[in-house]
């Protein structure tokens, strides 16, 4: 990622980790809080819930917005014994994906675990998201048109 | 960090579905005591009746205000957090307003009345109070008879009041009342028919 | 007027049991998943989504499978179902420049900066048949070829847009009121925002046939398409306690800007117009039917004159909607026994005086 090179701020960079967790499959998240907190003890401030969210587009792209159409949404908001405030918002109707993204938004806050969060639970998905994007970029590039002008009319 | 937050509902939509049965009755059933005692975690910064209220019927979309008694403390972050409502700039502008009918002045005419094509947008007042052995005489749909109006304190000018809220229907606001025993309604179509 | 008519409880129970067993078909084949649907007929659950207004790919895919493939009543239940869940607020615009574009075509520039991807396409196939489907199919891999990363794609239309040669979009003002018709009713004269919200919902015959019908005259603007984009967008929710916007996920989207014929004035020199089209999903058609609507419908902003029916704004929006549609329609299937005999009384009488004046001595006769 070229963005972290630049040193965002603070909520920048978390703002990136929570897209990461939004991105991941559950199975994901459950193996890395399994392997590495097995026993967390947290307070769900706000119990997982699925609702929608209004999607809104901009007039010809980039003027003023209008209502496109709702999508699912599954939000969280826990709490660590030591304060950190996790927030997991997702697409979709996944409430556990949302809890554990929540979790793990509030781990990458705490400096004790931030390193563990970001080398051993986003570096992996980070990883696979890339080669993904990477493999549908080169079937998309193979589409790409090349034209050449056929010679017209008369010499 | 922020300040400790006290938890929403454990189980969202049972306990916001039997809040609103309550008020449903208690608005149907004007002047009736509807008891109920929510099982919210009681580490709220409102007595947990009106608190489990906020959490029912408030949501982003909604505007809620608060008594000078109750705009001190930590009340509007926890509507906000768990509800995603907003604070309404004046009293006027509020869809759900919450006040302490023991240390705040009740004037029913600062609120929003609604307009003649949407009557339904006025405010609703939550008022923190307590049940009343003896009561007004009250009558109107939803009553048999005559029925009682058992709360306190209330202002001395409240019959007055409330004339001049049911002078203007369709128009006017509806108060629920919130006790410690469950909740009390009172929507503009009733009337007050008698004193104490 | 209807009358409650009791007794059919049974007829009910059983009609549904039938409708399930039909569903469910010869229990030789194997049953449909709702991952078979989402997978293979992807294009049919981004026009469920797209017109039941609810981004959620399994609910569509499920809802195709309890209609069995009736597409409309699949969108009749994802309507119906969103109508339980709440809301929790308003994404962030979409930010369709930043798409990580799978398909991209101009029908206005043959270079353009990025270039024309044609992604997956039914454009230049022969239209036959391939009986080879008919079999299980042993699909090839997808071709690929080296890619430049973060290849910038820019917008055909901010292109034209920077020689100053189309109209801008009208800016979006912070804080704003957006309309919502799934809060507010329609009302008229309508917004562009209200318009095209109620077009990206529309149904896609619909608008196909309205947009057709400004290409054969009725309503005519030259459109040349500008762009067709589809790929992947990233959804934004702002949490206030945060004071930063959430990344939620990606979504698909399509996009069409259409490029229309000159506007002017004594005062603005001419400039191109446009017609926007956006849809959920891989919904080109719609896309570009909704561009082609959205332009006609701005008949009067541009003093056009409105002759045909894709420029009517309460005509198009009122019967855009095909929920609302084939609710109408076919709520003339309940009994209406006591009308239909008020009717019947009606046109015996009718008939009686016409025979009374044809032939004045039989009914003076019979009396």
């Amino acid at each position: 990622m070229t963005l972290q090179s630049l040193s965002p701020p603070a909520s920048e960079s978390r703002r990136i980790a929570m897209g990461v967790l939004a991105r991941a499959q559950r199975t994901e998240l459950e193996a890395s809080l399994g392997a590495h907190w097995p026993n967390l003890d947290c307070r769900v401030l706000r119990q997982p819930e699925t609702g929608l969210v209004m999607l809104r587009g901009r007039i010809g792209g980039d003027g003023a917005a209008f209502n496109l159409g709702e999508a699912t949404v599954s939000r969280a908001v826990i709490e660590l014994p030591t304060g950190e405030r996790g927030y997991g918002q997702v697409l979709g109707r996944d409430r556990e994906h949302a809890r554990l993204a929540a979790i793990l938004d509030a781990l990458w806050q705490k400096p004790e675990t931030n390193e563990v969060v970001e080398t051993s639970v986003l570096r992996p998905i980070r990883q696979r998201l890339a080669t993904e994007t990477a493999q549908t970029s080169a079937e998309t590039a193979a589409t790409r048109v090349d034209f050449f002008t056929l010679v017209r009319g008369e010499d | 960090m922020t300040a400790v937050l006290a938890r929403g509902f454990d189980q969202p939509v049972a306990q916001s579905q039997a809040t609103f049965r309550a008020v449903m009755q208690a608005l149907a059933n004007p002047g009736r005591l509807i008891a109920f005692r929510s099982t919210l975690d009681t580490d709220t910064p409102l007595p947990v009746n009106a608190a489990a209220l906020g959490l029912a019927l408030l949501d982003f979309e909604v505007t809620f205000h608060l008594a000078p008694s109750l705009s001190a403390g930590s009340v509007a972050d926890y509507l906000r957090f768990h509800t995603g409502a907003r604070a309404a700039k004046t009293t006027q502008d509020a869809a759900l307003a919450f006040l302490d009918l023991a240390k705040d002045t009740l004037c029913l005419a600062d609120y929003a009345q609604g307009t003649p094509d949407y009557p339904d947008r006025s405010t609703t007042l939550i008022a923190l109070s307590t049940r009343a052995e003896t009561g007004m005489a009250i009558a109107g749909p939803g009553i048999k008879a005559v029925g009682t109006l058992g709360i306190a304190p209330l202002p001395a000018d409240f019959t007055v009041q409330w004339a001049a809220n049911r002078a203007g229907f369709p128009l006017g606001v509806d108060i629920l009342f919130v006790t410690e025993e469950g909740f009390i309604g009172l929507p503009r179509s009733t009337r007050i028919v008698g004193g104490v | 007027m209807y009358v409650a008519v009791k007794g059919g409880e049974r007829a009910i129970a059983n009609a549904h049991r039938l409708l399930a067993d039909k569903r469910r078909g010869d229990r030789e084949v194997p049953e449909l998943a709702v991952e078979q649907i989402d997978e293979q007929l992807a294009l049919a659950v981004d026009r469920v989504m797209s017109e039941g207004s609810l981004y959620d790919r399994k609910l569509a895919a499920l809802a195709i499978k309890q209609a069995r493939g009736d597409l409309i009543e699949a969108i009749f239940l994802i309507r119906a179902y969103r109508t339980t869940l709440p809301r929790f607020g308003f994404s962030e615009p979409l930010d369709t420049a930043e798409m990580a574009v799978r398909r991209r075509i101009s029908a206005t520039y043959k270079d353009l900066p990025g270039g024309q991807v044609l992604g997956p396409t039914f454009d230049y196939t022969h239209r036959l048949l391939d009986f080879a489907l008919m079999a299980t199919s042993n699909t090839e891999a997808p071709a690929t070829a080296p890619h430049e990363p973060d290849v910038a794609m820019p917008r055909v239309t901010d292109i034209i847009a920077s020689d100053d040669l189309i109209e801008r979009n009208p800016p979006g003002v912070p804080g704003a009121e957006v309309a919502d018709l799934t809060r507010e009713p329609l009302s008229f004269p309508a917004d562009r925002d209200l318009r095209l919200q109620n077009l990206a919902r529309g149904d896609e015959g619909f608008l196909l046939a309205l947009g057709y019908s400004t290409q054969r005259g009725y309503g005519r603007n030259h459109p040349f398409v500008g762009e067709i984009r589809l790929g992947e967008v990233e959804v934004e929710l702002m949490v206030e306690e945060l004071g930063f916007a959430v990344p939620l996920g990606d979504m698909t989207l399509t996009e069409c800007q259409m490029v229309n014929q000159f506007s002017g004035s004594a005062t603005e020199p001419a400039r191109f117009t446009r017609g926007y089209g956006l849809s959920f999903g891989h919904c080109e058609r719609r896309a570009m039917s909704m561009a082609l609507v959205d332009r006609a419908l701005r008949a009067e902003e541009f003093g056009e004159e409105r002759k045909g029916p894709a420029q009517d704004e309460e005509f198009v929006l009122s019967h855009s909607d095909n929920v609302q549609a084939t609710g109408f329609v076919e709520h003339l299937k309940l009994p209406h026994y006591v009308d239909f005999q008020a009717e019947l009384a009606l046109l015996r009488e009718m008939r009686l005086e016409f025979t009374s004046k044809q032939n004045p001595e039989t009914l003076e006769a019979a009396e």
